[in-house]
């Protein structure tokens, strides 16, 4: 691991915003914790505040492989963990019984027979016919990578419990073969919107981290580091309607991936300033309700003078 | 600092920060590592330990705040000498007044005005009156008096008798400042005990306030004291919450339609590959199905507003749920809670068939014709009420067809078991058709029988 990217809090930082990051403290410190304290983290907020991001980001600044996984309603561990190659298992079988009458011929009886038999070998729950899914994969990752658990409060009760002895172990049973322990532990995401509460052990295991929706400062500065040839003038006046919109009462505001894709199209759209007509043909950017749009458009200039208004 | 931590983890289970022991490791891993330096930091690694839910993250904040706040002691400044006449004569020193005062700490500090000297003085001190153990707003002066005596400001009270008795001018002088400096010490001593009560002990008042009002009996004469009721709709809320939560998981049920490849090669290895034992995937059933039955009549009025609340709080969490409300007549009320805030729902209700004559066969009657077919073998079904039904007809018989109809009948009777079956109450003729009926005047009872019924007769 590259130990110099995690000395101090603000080294996180600098890295960070080295791969394009703008990481408020807050966010920092709970990742250097997370190295430091060999802990998973669970990342919540709201849709597009930038949580898997922060996992992509953390992978490319510790260049450590990134293992994602995407929890929905119905994963389970032969999803999520390991299973078994039955295809082969039963070629395996096949070729096992061919070969046993040869090897078997000659024994002088029913004894012996089964005494070579066991001496064989068991082969047929072994590495080889394993398929390793995402958690695998990340526990034999020797040199250690960044491991997402993407949506956790998608997937069930179930599959929350099981997880338990991945995060606090780094380690998971096979009942065929025992005990697999990661040597590098992984650095472990786990994000969440919130579409359930989750279990309280699954709490306890992790260090957690809310990102809030950023103040207007931090945000310009993600702005500017995505999309890197904006004018000033337009990210000031951008990110000041956008924080203005957040003050009303939508059904969905504005997150920070839609300041950014907004941003992005503004750009395509050659504009170098806001101006009333430019904010409504763009509005389907930032709001993905229709009654958004129809409460938003008649107040667009209005909105548009208190964002020039704001420092 | 071991044990600034350990208050510290207690000023925030008292703020309703759940901190386990783990976690409170996890604090003190954290802080081994970071130290004590950068304010900042501190307060973020903590919060990423302690805190886990947006709602904690700003509890956290707020906790933080109050308990590291460490305001520097304003101590004012001895005058300068007058100018120009004669020079005021020297002020005394500490040692011309006895041996004894020449050791005084506090005095030194004061006369020094190092606030923070003084500040960590007040820490120690602290920690030996055990200030940080402090539970109710009665105990602020006694304890406020304990720090004092702590600090040794009895000691500081005899040297400034002592100083004033002292020739010269010199000693009216140190006097003088030290009995300033004691007037500041003790403000200060006020409002850091002050500061530890909104801590540890703030947040302890309102939740004997709850606690005593979750044992109070709901059919209490004049109900519901209208003080409380605010607070009783928000612990009942957060009742609900609760229980909807821990019942709304999801069960297993096996569906015939998905095969699961898996286990069913697994199986087949037995049988050289030939799939004997077909095994399907399990579907996961969402949520329980309950019908309750509210009595809103006037022999419950007491109880009613009560029955009312949950009724609406459980139809906020449970999905499938249906209310029903009688006092003559029973209508379905899913749709009066869904469109309006509790109070005004509840208001209605009332409004349209509250406080009437009580018949149970006629309710009863009017849910057999209209709701039966909502009845199946995975309904719960709840009454709530006394079963007082003015000597009419009880109609045992559709009760039975109900208890025949649905997975389990419940009771949940506002009387205490004494009662039932005297007057008109005909709560034991229903009893052989209840699964379970027990007596239930306060909310403590409510969670646990509801949390019973969830746990042993809603469908798994």
């Amino acid at each position: 691991m590259d130990s110099d990217a995690f000395a101090s809090v603000d080294a996180v930082v600098q890295g960070l915003a080295s791969v394009g990051y703008i990481a408020s403290r807050r966010i920092a410190t709970a990742l250097y914790m997370s190295v430091h304290l060999q802990k998973p983290i669970l990342v919540e907020g709201v849709a597009g505040v930038g949580k898997t991001e922060l996992a992509l980001s953390t992978a490319t600044l510790l260049d450590l492989p990134l293992i994602r996984m995407q929890c929905y309603e119905g994963l389970d561990e032969s999803k999520a963990l390991y299973e078994w190659k039955y295809g082969k298992q039963l070629l395996y079988t096949q070729i096992l019984k061919d070969r046993m009458g040869a090897e078997l011929a000659d024994a002088a009886g029913m004894d012996e027979a089964m005494e070579r038999l066991h001496g064989m070998g068991d082969m047929f729950f072994s590495e080889p016919f394993l398929e390793p899914r995402p958690l695998m994969k990340a526990l034999r990752e020797d040199d250690g990578c960044v491991l997402l658990i993407d949506e956790i409060d998608k997937s069930d009760e179930a599959f929350e419990a099981f997880l338990l002895e991945v995060l606090s172990a780094y380690q998971a049973s096979v009942p065929e073969l025992g005990v697999i322990k990661a040597k590098t532990p992984p650095i472990v995401f786990l994000t969440s919107n919130n579409v359930r509460d989750l279990g309280d052990a699954l709490k306890r295991r992790c260090l957690h981290l809310h990102i809030p929706l950023p103040e207007a400062s931090l945000e310009r500065r993600i702005v500017a580091s995505r999309v890197p040839n904006i004018e000033e003038r337009l990210t000031h006046q951008l990110v000041g309607f956008v924080h203005a919109l957040r003050e009303m009462d939508l059904r969905k505001s504005p997150s920070i991936s839609e300041t950014v894709d907004w941003a992005r199209a503004l750009i395509l759209m050659h504009a170098d300033s806001l101006d009333a007509a430019m904010v409504r043909d763009t509005l389907n950017v930032i709001l993905k309700y229709e009654q958004d749009i129809q409460m938003v458009e008649p107040q667009v200039s209005e909105l548009l003078r208190t964002a020039q208004a704001t420092p | 600092m071991q044990h600034q931590m350990e208050d510290f983890i207690r000023a925030l289970r008292a703020a309703d920060v759940r901190v386990s022991p783990v976690e409170s490791i996890d604090a003190h891993e954290a802080v081994a590592r970071i130290g004590y330096a950068d304010r900042e930091l501190l307060k973020d690694a903590l919060c990423a330990t302690l805190a886990k839910s947006e709602d904690e993250v700003r509890r956290f904040d707020r906790a933080f705040d109050a308990f590291f706040a460490r305001d520097p002691f304003d101590f004012a400044t001895p005058p300068p000498p007058p100018e120009g006449g004669e020079a005021a004569p020297p002020e005394a020193k500490l040692e011309d007044v006895s041996e004894e005062a020449a050791g005084s700490e506090l005095a030194q500090i004061i006369l020094a005005g190092d606030s923070t000297a003084l500040s960590q003085a007040m820490e120690k001190a602290a920690q030996a009156a055990q200030v940080s153990e402090i539970r109710l707003s009665t105990q602020r002066s006694r304890l406020t008096r304990r720090l004092l005596d702590e600090m040794g400001v009895a000691e500081i009270e005899k040297i400034i008798s002592q100083a004033r008795r002292l020739e010269g001018e010199g000693g009216a002088a140190l006097a003088d400042r030290l009995e300033a400096g004691r007037k500041i010490v003790a403000a200060e001593a006020q409002r850091y005990v002050q500061r530890q009560h909104d801590l540890y002990a703030a947040e302890s008042g309102r939740q004997l306030r709850e606690e005593l009002l979750a044992r109070k009996a709901l059919n209490a004469e004049g109900g519901i004291d209208p003080v409380d009721l605010q607070v009783m709709q928000a612990l009942v809320r957060k009742m609900a919450k609760r229980l909807a939560d821990r019942y709304s998981r999801r069960r297993n049920r096996a569906r015939r339609g998905h095969l699961d490849v898996r286990r069913t090669l697994r199986q087949s290895m037995a049988y050289g590959g030939v799939p004997f034992n077909v095994v399907w995937k399990t579907e996961r059933v969402d949520k329980p199905k309950i019908i309750a039955i509210c009595d809103v009549s006037k022999s419950v009025a007491a109880a009613a507003q009560f029955l009312l609340t949950f009724l609406y709080s459980l139809n906020e969490v449970v999905d499938r749920m249906d209310a029903y409300a009688f006092s003559g007549r029973m209508i379905p009320v899913n749709q009066i809670l869904d469109e309006h805030g509790v109070d005004k729902a509840i208001l209605e209700v009332l409004k349209l068939i509250g406080f009437q004559q009580t018949d149970y066969g006629r309710a009863l009657q009017d849910f057999a014709e209209n709701h039966l077919d909502k009845l199946d073998r995975h309904t719960t079904v709840i009454f709530l009420g006394d079963a007082r039904s003015n000597y009419a007809d009880p109609r045992l018989d559709i009760m039975r067809t109900i208890h025949e109809r649905s997975r389990s009948v419940i009771w949940l009777n506002p009387e205490p078991e004494s009662y039932w079956n005297q007057g008109d109450s005909v709560m034991n003729r229903y009893l052989p058709f209840c699964h379970l009926a027990k007596t239930c005047n306060t909310l403590d009872q409510l969670e646990r029988i509801i949390e019973d019924v969830l746990r042993q007769y809603v469908p798994h």
